[in-house]
């Protein structure tokens, strides 16, 4: 049997709104908190990795505009240029919407090191726009912030799931 | 040719919807970081995103609180310290009063321009952003605080920064380490003028295009010079830690450390904005404005 090896799935309601809403707040929050130093430097990006859980879990409510507004708040909070992020959170979008199908079929550990990738590529976006900008190279630990992001991405993802689980599973099998 | 079923339309496809959304955001920043013509669209957004902010502060204002709570043992000598420092202060008051007086007096005898007595207003830092491309904090003072652009922000030991946005309720300073600030300054040992930029690393700033065979010392500290019209004269900015003079280059490598602790304070003071000592000439004005706009130092 070819379907042995999959992880048990179980079948998740459809999120609410009002969940979507208040998990991006969070998120947003989390990545505003006042940090110095290393924490600074280590703190990951929730907002993306929010973007993406919901973008995988829920594309029919989430999608690259959604992304796309978080990403300009997140530039207000960054004061960085206007577009930065949105541009980031866009293409992450994206490319976590073509392979959704693909993704949710793992397990979180096996999606973690390719959201890891997404999130990469968002950081590579950034930074080649900050480097158009005229700005230098902020130097290989720039992209911790990915591995972090990946390495908590299973817990950020059952976290948000929670909320979803059916209420009963006495018939689940 | 037969329509699809409701079920199936999903709207204009994933690849058009990512390529209006990329287009967008390139527009977005190419306007936002040559032309500075999206600043409503930033104070809609920042209204929006201050009570965020406000609220991603609790934790560490409570954190704050909690810890002075708990921790007042070392009040007691902290108190002590204080008051030594007070005494040592108000004793360099009195004679700084003295000074000042004199110093008006000697400047009304040669018939020059007094100089500006600045006011402060205290702020305090709301959010650090985490963009590696620049060196900027907030402070949770905005124009509705009084604040405008191009006031000068300094802690106890010097210059940090410089507004370079302000929101209604909260203002943006561009720290002097940031790649794109530049600070006049004048060496205090001898007088000698120059302009320190940021590095865009933290705690690194550099005098620029500074002749090999230029009189300056590791550990001679610069100090605004106050030309600018913008900066108040006499500020510390930064301390000379490392020069490096080749002489197949045409200029030394003068390294610099910010006096100020950038990045380490919490609360900063706002410096009122100084009226130019020198009125610019309108037609400079009108002759060169693009040239002009080049040669200004610092960000107004």
């Amino acid at each position: 049997m070819a379907f042995v090896n999959y992880p048990r799935q179980e079948i998740l309601l459809p999120a609410k709104g009002s969940f979507i809403a208040f998990s991006l707040f969070f998120a947003l929050l989390l990545n505003l908190l006042p940090l110095k130093g290393v924490a600074l430097s280590l703190w990951p990006d929730f907002v993306a990795l929010v973007a993406l859980y919901w973008c995988i879990n829920q594309p029919q409510r989430a999608g690259i505009s959604m992304a796309f507004g978080m990403g300009l708040l997140m530039d207000i909070g960054d004061a960085s240029a206007l577009g930065q992020h949105a541009l980031a959170y866009s293409i992450m979008a994206f490319i976590a919407l073509i392979f959704q199908r693909r993704l949710s079929i793992f397990g979180l550990l096996k999606q973690a090191p390719q959201i890891g990738l997404i999130l990469l590529t968002g950081q590579f976006v950034i930074l080649l726009a900050g480097l158009l900008a005229g700005s230098d190279f902020p130097g290989w630990d720039f992209f911790l912030i990915s591995v972090i992001g990946m390495l908590l991405w299973p817990l950020v993802s059952s976290l948000l799931g929670i909320p979803q689980k059916p209420r009963s599973d006495s018939d689940a099998g | 040719m037969e329509m699809a079923p409701r079920f199936f339309r999903q709207g204009p496809s994933l690849l058009t919807r990512l390529i209006f959304f990329v287009v967008l955001s390139l527009v977005l920043m190419a306007i936002d970081t040559r032309f500075k013509y999206l600043a409503e669209i930033r104070q809609a957004f920042s209204t929006a995103i201050y009570p965020i902010q406000k609220l991603a502060n609790v934790p560490s204002t409570v954190y704050g609180r909690a810890s002075e709570f708990f921790l007042s043992h070392g009040l007691v000598e902290e108190n002590e310290h204080l008051k030594q420092q007070h005494l040592i202060d108000s004793g360099q008051l009195q004679r700084l009063h003295a000074l000042q007086a004199e110093n008006a007096q000697l400047r009304n005898l040669l018939q020059t321009a007094q100089r500006m007595d600045g006011q402060a207003v205290m702020a305090e830092i709301l959010h650090v952003p985490r963009d590696p491309f620049n060196r900027k904090v907030m402070l949770d003072k905005g124009s509705q605080g009084g604040v405008q652009p191009g006031q000068v922000v300094v802690d106890d030991a010097g210059v940090v920064g410089q507004i370079t946005r302000i929101y209604p309720w909260m203002s943006e300073v561009t720290l002097i380490t940031d790649k794109d600030h530049s600070v006049p300054v004048h060496v205090v040992r001898n007088g000698l003028r120059s302009v320190v930029s940021g590095t865009g690393k933290d705690g690194a700033l550099e005098l620029r295009y500074v002749a090999v065979n230029t009189d300056i010392q590791e550990g001679d500290l610069l100090a605004t010079s106050g030309i600018d019209g913008v900066y108040p004269p006499g500020l510390p900015v930064a301390v000379v830690s490392r020069i490096e003079r080749n002489s197949t280059y045409v200029f030394a490598r003068v390294t610099c450390t910010p006096a100020a602790g950038v990045g380490n304070n919490r609360q900063l003071l706002i410096l009122s904005l100084l009226t130019p000592v020198v009125e610019i000439p309108a037609e400079v004005l009108e002759i060169k404005p693009e040239k002009k706009k080049r040669e200004k130092v610092g960000v107004r």
